[in-house]
Order: structure tokens, then sequence, then C-alpha cells
């Protein structure tokens, strides 16, 4: 074992890499990126910018597709495809490569002015749009009843059965939502005096051994809770932050998760049994301020996006630090990883950097 | 008389009238036979006193009756040549000296281009190389000399020397390349070698030799400028016949002891130089210096302080052979005081070319090392003045080679002289001449060095193992760490993060005014460091804004001292004041400008005002700033000053499009470049004017004509730069005048750098001011620069004035050749 790896002096440090490309013309900063297969199962690439509009990329001509604006200019911050999308709200036409998005706009515009922001309430609502045939028009809305940060999160329970996590109307209520009947199935409210402050983050996900859902929430306070989505009570919670808890990441396979905050440490957890959390350790970074976090799919390596302007990439396995990607020359607010390995980010100086870092074999 | 005599005399007589007369050729054979029989070698020799008696008296008159009948016809006169082998014998195989001599006679006598004088080159070169010249050589050695035989050696001597000369000047064309100074002289080497031997073999077998006309070879062919071929012959050869033979090291002392004294410098400077060490030298030569005054002067004086051409190694051989032997030990300790004295002086460092500074530091350097520390502690305090007042007066010195020399010399000979006090340490950049000098300073490894050097390398081969072990500890380490994983990530290899640093924290100004508000007031060192980044971006940005304040801005930014640790605090307030006079150039100039000899300000303050004004003068003049050049009217490419700076990208898009792009007819030929108004042609005056006001009036801080000399060199080059700057405007031709004036009135000054800097300011003055008005105004001062212009091309010490000096020369050249055709009609 490791008798191939080269002599360490030799393994001399290449020079920080270059972007793939870079996308411009989102003409605001842009908080939420989403990979998706298109036409003929080429790459597709949706941003969703500061004023409200989202920008369908074509991965082949680096050129916008297409550009949704369904949100009144208020800011996007979450971007998600749903799988068999069509099949519920468009039953006809054979092909059915490109899916309805769903895009969730909360109130503020940009995150630490939200709270004071006067746009507060008026657009309130997540798009569900249909693409298919590259059409673009927004096919239904789920209206929200919370004005926060935090990003919606969406799990697949049946084929053409969602189940979607969003704030709910109570401050720390996070509101689960069957897709499409839009009916509430269970709020989801923590003790009376836990005092958890807002959810800011959410990840539904069902674990291969059991059939109930579960719901990892950061919250203000920089706790972490899973939630049992069913039974409607909190398995396990840790405080893994100081600051509020900005973004998380899972790894499914390992049961194991990452989460950032404000503060300037990356926080590594696992999920013992399913059920309990538990701190592994956290990760010293060089500034503070952590916007989103992302594992690739093959789970190899996680990029964290920084309000360093910085983009950050880790060895998943063992958080040895890879690469610093100093690119962009503003907040980064948000990253994603496409299936075949490519890393997009999307940041306040308005354009999108797509990187190529170790390419899955 | 003698009858033997007469009998060979009427012998030889005979002889000689058959030789001349008769057409017979058995007659002519059969003659100078017998006449061989007085050369020895053959059956029937003649007695032994009648031989000397011959070779002493007739040979000579033989050889010049056989030369005399030298013709085709004669030598016809017997088939196969047999006539002339036999002729050539008498030539080959009697006394050398004579035959030599004759041969040389015929030769510079013989008509120039002829058979016989082809002929007798051709004996010549087999005379040579047949070795015959060891034999001229050897038969001088073992003379006594008499007042007669010195005659005859001194002309020896000068034939044997200059035969490559008078060959030369015979032959023309036709010479043989045995005759070539390069193969003639390495062949005499090769000579004198021989007859070394010989001498030392007989001085085995207790015969008394002579060996000065050897000596006076030698010293001749070195005088004549022949040391590298001659002495490379020899000296390799010696070097190994006198190790460890104490004989032949006497030979060898003795040969460079004989050398006259007129010949002494060239031969003991090809000594040192073809010598590889001190202790070759030291067997080669003895104790030579103890023993001739001439060779002690030469070696401890004329090759240390009168030249300086000698490479570093042959000074530390010079030098080392004077620390080899306790005899000589005084006269290294004598040198390495002159030197210091020398090096202490000021006037030298004024006046001796940098060269020559730099060649007595390394000598100095090498003395200290060569030297003991007792030695060094007898002499201590003088040794220790005359070095004090050097680094005093180097560090003076307003060149920065000079006070490097001051720092390096003070550095190493303090802690020789003073071990035991605390180092003194100078913070200079290093550069070759610092190594060198450095490693000068190291004491000197015994032994040879080839052997030596081959050890450092060993330890590090040897330390790879080490980094093996801990290599294969390695993956272990990291296999630990996986868990369960069936993936290994082990491939991915880190990029370099070095870049990764703390980003600042955002409290950047973002208007002018704030910055001035946080540099002024501002006790939040992060807020004052962010405003000094920030300026200069912010005055570019905002020339409105600047301009309300561009007087406080400057004022503020001239007195900014660093107060923390900012990493390049100086050019960043550098920067930001150019931006600034940049931004409103005639009320900044003009404050900066009287700034200058303002009261309360340290030189650096000073420097950075004239450094500030040429900067932003050159910013102002640049073609095309602020982009909005090319609308303005046709001003022709050539008016603007080169040094446009062009931004890469811009170069690699034009020289793309130029590859790709075909064109059927050129248009103008030289595209041109971004033509517009030289900004700075307005506002020249008050960058210029009142920098030139006061320079000879010292305040009580401030005396630009007494110490503060490097401000003045700092002025010149400044008023050089600004009014080369203002090329093509109009007022060029007043400063032109009163800057020429200036010069005249510094023309004398002992400083290098401020020379340099009012050459660079005529040679601007030329550029700048048009030639016609050149003419027309300023006649008289042109006249007296060129008078001065030329003494300085010719006499000054310092290479690079004589250089500038040249250059201006030749501007004032040009303007002639441009005028005359004007003027001539």
């Amino acid at each position: 074992m490791g008798t191939a790896r080269p002599p360490l002096c030799e393994r001399m440090a290449a020079p920080a890499p270059d972007p793939q490309f870079v996308l411009r013309g989102a003409h605001s900063a842009v908080h939420a990126l989403h990979f998706c297969d298109g036409a003929q199962g080429l790459p597709l690439l949706l941003s969703g910018s500061l004023h409200g509009l989202v920008h369908v990329w074509s991965l082949q001509t680096r050129r916008p597709l297409a550009t949704l604006d369904g949100h009144g200019g208020q800011c996007v911050t979450w971007l998600h495809t749903l799988p068999w999308g069509p099949q519920l709200l468009r039953s006809r036409g054979p092909s059915r490569e490109w899916s309805p998005a769903v895009l969730w706009p909360p109130p503020g515009g940009s995150r630490p002015a939200a709270s004071c922001s006067g746009s507060q309430g008026r657009d309130l609502k997540l798009c569900l749009w249909d693409l298919e045939e590259g059409r673009n028009a927004v096919v239904d809305t789920v209206c929200l009843e919370s004005v926060g940060f935090c990003r919606a999160s969406v799990l697949a329970e049946a084929p053409r059965r969602w189940m979607l996590a969003v704030p709910g109307r109570g401050s720390d209520e996070v509101q689960v939502v069957e897709l499409p009947s839009k009916t509430s199935v269970s709020c989801l409210k923590p003790a009376a005096g836990a005092r958890l402050g807002m959810p800011m983050c959410l990840q539904l996900w069902q674990a291969e051994s059991s059939p109930r859902p579960l719901l990892l929430a950061g919250y203000e306070d920089g706790s972490l809770a899973l939630w049992d989505v069913s039974a409607r009570k909190v398995c396990s919670r840790v405080a893994c932050h100081s600051e509020p808890v900005m973004g998380l990441a899972l790894d499914p396979r390992r049961a194991r998760g990452v989460s950032g905050s404000a503060e300037k440490a990356l926080a590594v957890w696992s999920l013992e049994g399913q059920q309990a959390l538990q701190v592994c350790g956290t990760h010293e970074l060089t500034n503070p301020g952590i916007a989103d976090l992302k594992i690739r799919p093959d789970s190899k390596i996680l990029a964290t996006a920084g309000w360093d302007h910085r983009v950050r990439v880790f060895q998943w396995r063992t958080m040895r630090p890879l690469a610093v990607l100093a690119f962009h020359s503003a907040t980064v607010h948000c990253v994603a990883f496409d299936a075949a390995g490519l890393l997009a980010a999307g940041s306040g100086d308005q354009r999108i950097s797509v990187w190529s870092l170790y390419p899955p074999t | 008389m003698d009858p033997m005599a007469s009998a060979v005399r009427l012998a030889v007589q005979e002889a000689v009238r058959i030789l001349s007369s008769s057409e017979d050729g058995g007659h002519i054979i059969s003659t100078l036979r017998s006449l061989r029989r007085y050369l020895g070698e053959t059956q029937t020799q003649a007695p032994p006193e009648e031989q000397e008696e011959f070779s002493r008296t007739h040979f000579s008159t033989v050889l010049r009756c056989l030369v005399g009948k030298l013709s085709p016809d004669w030598l016809g006169l017997m088939p196969d040549g047999q006539l002339e082998e036999l002729w050539a014998s008498f030539f080959l195989e009697g006394p050398a000296d004579q035959a030599f001599l004759v041969l040389m006679e015929s030769i510079e006598g013989a008509a120039s281009p002829s058979f016989r004088l082809m002929k007798m080159a051709w004996l010549l070169a087999r005379f040579l190389s047949a070795g015959r010249m060891a034999a001229v050589m050897e038969g001088q050695c073992g003379q006594q000399a008499g007042p007669a035989s010195r005659l005859l050696q001194e002309t020896l001597l000068t034939r044997v020397v200059s035969l490559p000369d008078r060959l030369g000047n015979r032959l023309q064309r036709e010479t043989l390349a045995a005759f070539f100074p390069q193969n003639y002289f390495p062949l005499l080497g090769e000579e004198v070698l021989r007859v070394l031997h010989v001498v030392v073999d007989s001085l085995r077998g207790g015969l008394d030799c002579s060996i000065s006309f050897l000596s006076q070879v030698l010293g001749k062919a070195c005088v004549h400028g022949r040391q590298k071929e001659i002495l490379g012959v020899l000296v390799p050869r010696l070097t190994v016949l006198t190790q460890g033979n104490c004989l032949w090291q006497r030979v060898c002392w003795r040969l460079v002891e004989c050398v006259p004294d007129r010949a002494m410098e060239a031969v003991l400077k090809g000594l040192v130089e073809a010598a590889p060490g001190p202790d070759v030298l030291s067997r080669l030569l003895g104790n030579l210096v103890t023993k001739s005054k001439k060779a002690q002067f030469v070696m401890t004086q004329k090759l240390l302080f009168l030249q300086y051409s000698c490479p570093t190694p042959v000074l530390q051989s010079l030098l080392g052979y004077l620390a080899m032997d306790s005899q000589r030990r005084p006269l290294l300790m004598q040198v390495l005081k002159e030197l210091l004295e020398t090096w202490g002086s000021s006037s030298a460092i004024r006046h001796a070319p940098l060269e020559q500074q730099c060649y007595i530091s390394k000598a100095a350097l090498i003395c200290l090392a060569q030297l003991g520390e007792a030695e060094l502690r007898a002499s201590r305090d003088e040794l220790l003045a005359s070095l004090m007042e050097g680094v005093k007066s180097r560090l003076d010195s307003s060149l920065p080679p000079v006070r490097r020399l001051g720092m390096i010399v003070a550095e190493v000979a303090s802690a020789r002289l003073h071990p035991e006090g605390p180092p003194l340490k100078f913070q200079y950049e290093e550069d070759e001449l610092t190594r060198e000098m450095l490693a000068l300073a190291a004491p000197q490894p015994a032994a040879d060095g080839p052997s030596e050097a081959g050890l450092p390398v060993a330890p590090v081969s040897g330390e790879s193992p080490d980094q093996e072990t801990v290599d294969g500890g390695c993956p272990q380490a990291g296999h630990e760490g996986s868990d369960s994983e069936l993936d290994s990530d082990d491939e991915l290899i880190p990029y370099d993060m070095s870049g990764d640093r703390e980003q600042r924290s955002s409290k950047t100004p973002a208007y002018v005014r704030d910055c001035l508000e946080a540099l002024t007031a501002s006790e939040d060192w992060e807020r004052w460091e962010a405003a000094l980044r920030a300026l200069e971006g912010l005055v570019l940005k905002s020339p409105a804004a600047t301009c309300e304040v561009s007087l406080e801005l400057a004022k503020v930014l001239l007195h900014l001292e660093e107060k923390t640790a900012v990493a390049g605090f100086e050019g960043l307030r550098q920067r930001a004041l150019v931006a600034v006079t940049v931004a409103d150039p005639a009320r900044v100039a003009e404050y900066l400008a009287a700034q200058f000899y303002a009261l309360n300000y340290s030189l650096r303050q000073r420097m950075d005002i004239l450094d500030v004004l040429a900067l932003a003068a050159q910013e102002l003049s640049r073609p095309g700033r602020l982009g909005r050049a090319a609308q303005r009217g046709p001003l022709g490419p050539g008016s603007q000053p080169s040094g446009a700076v062009i931004p890469d990208w811009q170069v690699v898009v034009e020289e793309r499009v130029r590859r790709k792009t075909r064109r059927f007819c050129k248009g103008s030929v030289g595209r041109a470049t971004a033509a517009g108004p030289n900004e700075f042609s307005a506002v020249a005056g008050y960058f210029f004017f009142p920098l030139l006001q006061r320079f000879d009036r010292p305040v009580v801080t401030f005396d630009l004509l007494g110490d503060d000399q490097l401000v003045l060199g700092r002025l010149a080059h400044t008023l050089g730069a600004l009014m080369y700057l203002a090329v093509n405007t109009a007022v060029a031709v007043p400063m032109g005048k009163a800057l020429l004036e200036f010069v005249w009135a510094l023309r004398f000054h002992g400083d290098t750098y401020v020379r340099r800097g009012l050459l660079s300011a005529v040679s601007s003055v030329l550029l700048s001011v048009p030639a016609e008005r050149l003419l027309v105004d300023l006649p008289d001062e042109l006249l007296e620069a060129r008078s001065w212009l030329a003494d300085v091309a010719e006499q000054d010490v310092d290479e690079d004035c004589r250089l500038l000096a040249v250059k201006a020369l030749l501007l004032l050249e040009k303007l002639r050749d441009r005028l005359l055709p004007l003027s001539s009609p």
C-alpha cells in the first residue's frame, strides 16, 4: 500500500489553477447555482441573480440559453431541478429532457441586509418552471410564510411526489410541504425555550436503512438539529458553531457532513447510527465566513464558498486543503458540482467561474 | 706565429680560393670534405687544436664564402643535391653561434625576394628544428664573459629574441610558420629548458656554469611582450622539476635573479600570472624579493598600486607568495599597511577609478586573510586608523559601489583586527562582487583546491537515504487515517496555497478626503494603512476631488512617517504623491519645489521631492495618457519622448492582428502612436525653475555645495530629466539656458555622481532644445560646454563620466551636421 507514492520532496506544489472558463452576463450578484442535464444530455448551468433573474447557461457555448424572470426583481437564492417533473405537470410530449426548476426567492435581497429591506413579504414565493422543449413559463408557485435567509431542500418521496422543506410561519419553524399538492404535511417547531433562532439551512434526506425521512437544520445560534420529519421531533442536536450556521453539506454514504458559519472554522460532524449527531472536528480557515458548501457527488472533494472571495477545495475524507481559488473579487455566494466533476462558483462580482479540478476517474 | 695555426690558415685559404673560382663539382666536393675534417665527426679528423683554431678563426669566413656561392647553377654542379647537403651540413654541425649569426646576417643582407633568401630561410628553419638554438645558448653558458664576447653576446641576444621580427621584415608574406612568434617563442622556451637541463647536469658534475645569458634571453623575450608564449612552456615544466629538487630550485632562483633590472617587471609579471599558486611561485622565485630591490619594488608596489590589471587568482598567488616565508612576511605586513593607507585616502577615493579601488580592496582583504592574529595585533592601531578614515570617506561617497566597498572591507577588517569586539554589520545588497570579496576574506585552504572542492558535495548526496526513510514512513501514516474507505484519494495533489493570506478588513476609505483624514488623524493603524494603499487609486479616479485638497494632501504625504511596518511604504507614498502632483501639477509642483530648499527637511525627504517631481513630469509628458490622445491634431510621432508604456496585452493583440492581416498596399510606414499635446508643457516651469533658484545658498540644515553633494547629484539628474521631458515645449529654450548656466557653475565638482548628473543634463539640453534655437540663443554656452566635454572625455577618472561626455559630444556633432546644410548656402 502506498508504495507508488512519490517522495515528498518530488511533489512540488503546482501553481494555483485557473478557472476553465468564466460566465459573464448575469449583470448582478450570483446567489444560486445548479447544474442539470439539458437536451441531448448536454449539461446546463442554472444561475440565480440578485435581481430576480434565472439564467440558463449552456456549458457548450458558454452563453445563456434563456433568462427566466418570475421573481419581481427579488433575489433568487435557491435553484433545484425535480426529476420526472414534466410528467406531473405536463403529460404530453415524448421528450422530457428538460425538467422544471423549483426556484425560490426569499424576500430580502442579499443576505445580511434582508431583515431591513423594504421588500419584505412582497415576493414570498417559490416558482415551479417548466423548461421542457425550451419553454420557460411558471407553472406553479408555492407561497412562503416566512421571511428569512434559509434555502429550501427537496426530497423525492416517490415518483411524482416530492417533499419540500422551507422555513415556516413562526420564526423558528420549519415547514414541510408536499408537492405537487402544496399541502403542509408537518411543522417542525423546536421545544419551547430551546431558543435556536431562525433556521438557516436545511437538508432533507432519507437513509437507505430507514423509511423515515430526516431533516438536518442549521440554526441561527450555531447549532445543528436532526429532525425526524414524520415524528416531528428532534432526534439529536449539537452546537457546532458560535455563529449562525450558513451552510451545510451531507455525505449520506459516510453519514458524515460538514457545516460552515460566519466564524473562522468549518465543523465536521457525523451521524452515529443515523440518529445521534456528533462533532468530529473543526477545521480552521484563514478568513471567517462561509456562504455555501458542497461535496462532489463522488464524495472526493469538498468546496466552500467564502466571504473572503475565495473558493476553498478540501479532500473530503481527510479535510486536507487542496486548493484556494482566488479568482473572484467579491464574496462568493454559492458553489455547485455537476455529475462530471465540474465546479461552478457564483460571486458578488457578477461572474460565474467554472473549474475542472481533480477530474473523477 | 704558431706553425699549426698557419697550416690551418693556408689550408683554409686554399679551400676558399677553390670554392670561389672552381666550376668543377667533384673538385668542390672534395674541397668541402677536406674542410669538414676540422668540424670533426668524420673518419679522418683533424687534431683537436687545429679544429679549435678553425672554428675560432676561420669558420665564419668559410660560411660567408659558402653563402656567397649559393646559386641554382652552383648547386646544380653535382647531381642529387649532394652539394646542397654538404653545404648545409656546415651550418648545422659547425659551432652554432657563428652559424646562427652568419645565417641571420646573410638573410638580412640578401636581396628581398631571391633564391638565396629563401634557401637561407629554409636553412634557418632547419637549424631551429634541429635544436641548434639550444646549442647557441649553451655555448654562452660555459664561457667566462670577457669584454669582447660580451659584445658578441649582446648581438647574439638581440638576434635570438628578435628573430621573428627580423624574418618577418625580410620575408614579408612568405615567412615560414616556424618564424611566427606564437611558434618561435614556445620553441625558445623548450630550448631554454634543454639548456637548463644541461646546466643542471654539469653542476651535478661539479662544473661551474653561468646562466646569465638565459636570464637575458628570458628577460628580453618578456620585455618584447612574449611572456605568455615563453613562460607558458617554461613554468609548468619548472613547476614539476623544482618539486622537491633543491638544485633545480636554486637554478631557477638564479635564472630569475640574473634577469636584468629593466626586464625584471616583465618577467615577474609573467611568472606571477603563469604560476598556478603561491607555493609554485615560491619555489620558482625563492626569496627574490628580499635580495633584489627591483624585484621587491615590482612585487610590492608596482603590481599592487600602480597597476590594477591582475585577475584575482593572480593577486592571491602574489600575496600568498609574500606570506609563505618568514623572511617575506614583514613585507606583507608593510604591503597591508600601505594598501589600507591608500584605501583610506579620501583623495584616492575621489580620483582613482572604481576598478582600481576594487583591486586595492581585494588585495587588502587577501592580506588580512593571510596574516595571523598576532601580526595584526602588533600594528593594530595604525591599521585601524587608516581603516576608519577610509570607511568614513567611503560611506560619504555618492556612488553605491564605493559605499559598498567601504562596508565590506570595514566588516572584514574590523572582524580580523578586533576579533573580540562586537562584529560590525552593514546592510548592503549582495551581488557577484560582494560575494567574491567575502570569499576572499575567508582563509585559503592550505592544500590544493580540487581535492577539497569535491568534499562538500558528498554530504549532500549522503542525505538522500535519510529522506527516503522519512518518505517511507509517510505512506503508512497516511494509511492509518483511512478508515474503511474503499476509494483512495492519495492522488489528489494539493495546489500551491501560499497566496492564501488573511483578508484585510474593509476599512478602506472610499473618498480622497477620507484618506486625508485617516492619514492625519487616525490612530487606527489598519485604517491608516488601508488609506495609504487606496490613495493612489482614489486620486487617479477623481482628479477633481483631489484638486480641492491637493496641497494638504501633498503636505501630509511629504511628512508621512512610516509608523508601522507597512510593506512597500516608500513606494506607496511615492506613487500617491506622484498621483497628486499629476492631478494638480501647477500648485503641488510649486509647493514641492519650494519645500526642496526649506529648512526642516531630511535629505531623504528632499530626495523624495526630486524623485516625485521627475516621475510626475514623466507621467504628464507621457503621450496618450488618460486615453484622450486620439482626437487631437497630427503631432508627428517623433514629437513625443520615447518610453510610452504600452500594455502587454495590447502588444500581443496588435501583433496577432498584424500577422493575420494581409495588406495589399502600405500606407504610411510608421503607425502614428498615440499623439497628443505634451501636458507637461504648461507646467514645466513650476517644476524646473524653483529647483534652480537657491542651490548656491546654504541654510543651516542643508548645504548643497558642501556636504550634501549626494542631493546635489540627484538634483542635477532630476533637472536633466525634467529638461528631457520638456522636449517640444516653448519653455525648453529658457530652461536649457538656465540649465547650462547651472552646469557651468558646477562643472569642476569633485564628486563623480554630481558630474554624471551634469553631463546627462547637458545631453538632455542638446536633445530637447531645438537645434536652431540652440545656435541662436546659446552659442557661447555651447562652445564652453563643448570644450569642457572634450576635457572630461579625455581626462575624467570615472569611466561613466567619460562615456557620458563622449555621448554629449556626439550629440553636438550631430547637431552641427544638421545645421551645416542649412547655413552653407
